[in-house]
Formats: C-alpha cells, sequence, structure tokens
C-alpha cells in the first residue's frame, strides 16, 4: 500500500531499510534535522549535516525509487547552549531554498528549560519570517504534558503562526485532544518501547478522528522501526478499518499538510 | 469492532502484558533495598486501571507526567526516566534514563 514516511531519520539508517521501505510502498520520506546521539562542537557540524540532509541523502534515496525531503533547524536537546544556536539558525535561511527543504523542523523541547524555551521562541521567528512550515517535537515521558504546553503557548502567542502550518509530533493520549483543539496537526510515532503502538495509534484515530492526523515512524539510530507505518496499516487492516481509511491516514494526510511546502511535490 | 471481536483480537496479547506487569513487580518486591519514586509513580499508575472511569491510558500518562507549568532553570540531562519527582526529574534524570531508550527522534 502507497504511503509518506513523515519523519525519519535516514542518516542512521541503512541501505536495506531503504529497500525494504520501497518494497512496503513508501513513496516519499521526510526527515526532520535532530540529535545526532552526541553534542555537536561547533556550528560547523550543522553546516555539514545540513548539507547532508540537503545533498547527500536524497541521493543515496533516489537509489531506491523514494523521494527525500528534509526539515532544518537545531534541535532542543542542544538548544542549552544559546550562543551555539544563534549561530546555527543563522546558517538556516541560505539552505531553505535547497529544492527538498519542506520547512523548520524538529523544532521544540526536551526538558522544558528557559534556554530551551528561548531557543524555540527564535526559531519560531525564523519560520514565521521565512513563511515556512514547522514541524515541533514534544519532549518524552514524564516531560511531555508539560512541554507540549509551553510549546502551543509559544505557538499560540504569536499571530504569523498559522496553525494548519504546524504539525504537533509525538503526540500521545495526554496530548492528542490538546494540539488538535488548537487546529494544529498531530503527529503519532510509532515506538516499540516508548510513544505509541500501532494499536494504541489506532485507539486515537477512532477516539479522536482521523482530520489533521499523522503516524510516523521516526527511526533513528536508537530502538526504531523503519516499516511501523505499513505495520500499523496492517493492524487497522485487521481491526477492520477500510482501504480508503487507512489510505487517508498514511498517504492522503501527510500529502495534504506536507503540500502547503512549495517544495513538496509527489512524482509519478 | 464488536466486544468480542476486541476480546478475540486481544484479549491474549493483554493478558500476556497483565502477567509481565506482576513478574515485574514480584521481581522487584524480593530485591533487595527501598522502593523509588518511579516505583511509587508506577503503583500510583496501576491503582487507575481498576474501575468503570474511561480513558484509562489518558489517566496512567497524566499518573508519570511532571505536573508544574514553568520552564525548568536549566536542562542539566538529556533523558527522561519515565516518572516525575520534583527534585530528581529534572537534574539527574540521566542516571535513571534506560541507555539509548528515547533520547533520540
Amino acid at each position: 500500500m502507497k504511503y509518506i514516511e513523515p519523519h525519519a531519520h535516514m542518516v542512521s539508517r541503512t541501505t536495506d531499510d531503504y529497500q525494504h521501505m520501497a518494497l512496503a510502498g513508501c513513496a516519499a520520506v521526510c526527515e526532520p534535522a535532530f540529535w545526532a546521539g552526541f553534542d555537536r562542537s561547533s556550528a560547523a557540524g550543522f553546516h555539514d549535516y545540513f548539507c547532508q540532509l540537503t545533498e547527500h541523502e536524497p541521493k543515496r534515496a533516489a537509489k531506491f525509487g523514494l523521494q527525500h525531503f528534509c526539515w532544518l533547524c537545531i534541535n532542543s536537546k542542544e538548544a542549552e547552549d544559546v550562543k551555539l544556536a544563534e549561530e546555527v539558525i543563522a546558517l538556516i535561511p541560505k539552505f531553505l531554498h535547497c529544492p527538498n527543504v519542506l520547512g523548520i523542523g524538529e523544532i521544540g523541547l526536551n526538558k522544558n528549560s528557559r534556554n530551551e524555551l528561548r531557543v524555540l521562541e527564535m526559531q519560531v521567528e525564523l519560520a514565521a519570517e521565512h513563511d515556512q512550515l514547522i514541524l515541533v517535537h514534544t519532549p518524552h515521558l514524564e516531560d511531555k504534558l508539560k512541554g507540549t504546553r509551553l510549546i502551543l503557548d509559544v505557538l499560540k502567542n504569536d499571530p504569523r503562526i498559522q496553525p494548519e502550518r504546524v504539525i504537533i509530533d509525538h503526540v500521545e493520549e495526554h496530548t492528542v485532544e490538546l494540539v488538535l483543539n488548537c487546529g494544529m496537526w498531530a503527529g503519532m510515532t510509532l515506538y516499540p518501547e516508548t510513544k505509541c503502538t500501532p494499536a494504541r495509534a489506532i485507539d486515537i484515530l477512532e477516539t479522536y478522528g482521523s482530520e489533521k492526523i499523522w503516524m510516523n515512524s521516526a527511526c533513528d539510530w536508537g530502538v526504531s522501526d523503519p516499516l511501523a507505518v505499513p505495520k500499523t496499516a496492517l493492524e487497522m487492516k485487521k481491526r477492520g478499518h477500510l482501504a480508503a481509511a487507512i489510505g487517508k491516514i498514511i498517504f492522503e494526510n501527510p500529502k495534504k499538510f506536507l503540500r502547503q511546502s512549495p517544495n513538496f511535490k509527489l512524482g509519478v | 469492532m464488536t466486544r468480542q471481536q476486541v476480546l478475540d483480537l486481544y484479549f491474549l496479547d493483554a493478558r500476556h502484558k497483565l502477567i509481565e506487569l506482576a513478574a515485574f513487580l514480584d521481581r522487584v518486591e524480593r530485591a533487595e533495598g527501598q522502593d523509588d519514586f518511579r516505583l511509587k509513580s508506577f503503583r500510583a499508575a496501576l491503582a487507575k486501571l481498576n474501575g468503570k472511569k474511561k480513558q484509562k491510558a489518558k489517566t496512567v500518562l497524566l499518573a508519570f507526567s511532571d505536573p508544574t507549568t514553568k520552564p525548568i532553570a536549566k536542562a542539566t540531562s538529556k533523558g527522561a526516566c519515565g516518572a516525575y519527582h520534583p527534585q530528581i526529574s529534572p537534574i539527574s534524570a540521566d542516571k535513571f534514563a534506560k541507555p539509548f531508550l528515547r533520547k533520540s527522534a
């Protein structure tokens, strides 16, 4: 079944993963900028990473027939150093003209600190100034509820931000309603041990509906599954969801949100 | 899906997970030492499962969540440990976080 993987950190994955995703029906993969698992030592490290996301990774994906898109930012795990964040944010505008860039992301919060919040505000400013879509990372585990509330406050307080151009990712049962009630999109991340399992993600769909919501694997260098989206589609089928309803969640919805960026054009 | 269909599809999986929870509590309780804030949160969350109130998953997630509303002064760790503690959670969560479990994405 054709699907879009709207959140995957492919620089951390193997060519086998690209092959398996293509075989499973993946049409396009979207890669937000994130933490490498260690702190980069300078803005130059981010410059190289942005080159990787905009030049090298699309070519690697294309070898498997996949279109590759990306989002740019400094992530919240490296946002405690505000000076570094300022240097990295200054690099981003020159990359916004690259043909596979969809917007600013995944920005957000990690431990809900003052500096993280300051850097989030700086990147919301960047997105507003350049009329970019926004993809937001919400914190993990016990920090998610508080972080989601703080993030929504920042976004709602900026009149330039149109809620339908923002996706708040990694929602769970205790945060999804907060996001949807703000008119923003919600992303459900399918992980083996944290965030949502396929069964819980489908529970959320059955409870809150299928408008302004998508599913992603957020596969990266940690415990994660690049085929989580098609596996969840299979689970939906087992639960009696019709093909059109499944297609809406795994293909039509991400396409609807992402095509708000002029750079998101799916090939034949 | 009907209730019967849900049971047919998920009962064995839920039964398996419930026994895993019970075995985890047995394992913790026969080990020497004291409970910490995580086990206290765990027991509090477990108590929310009993009864007819709806939205049990949401209620359990809320039981583990930081209820405060103001940003912390400084992030001195990157990880999360799964349960809120006013002193421990923001200061040294990495000590309690499982290595390579969800510091990513």
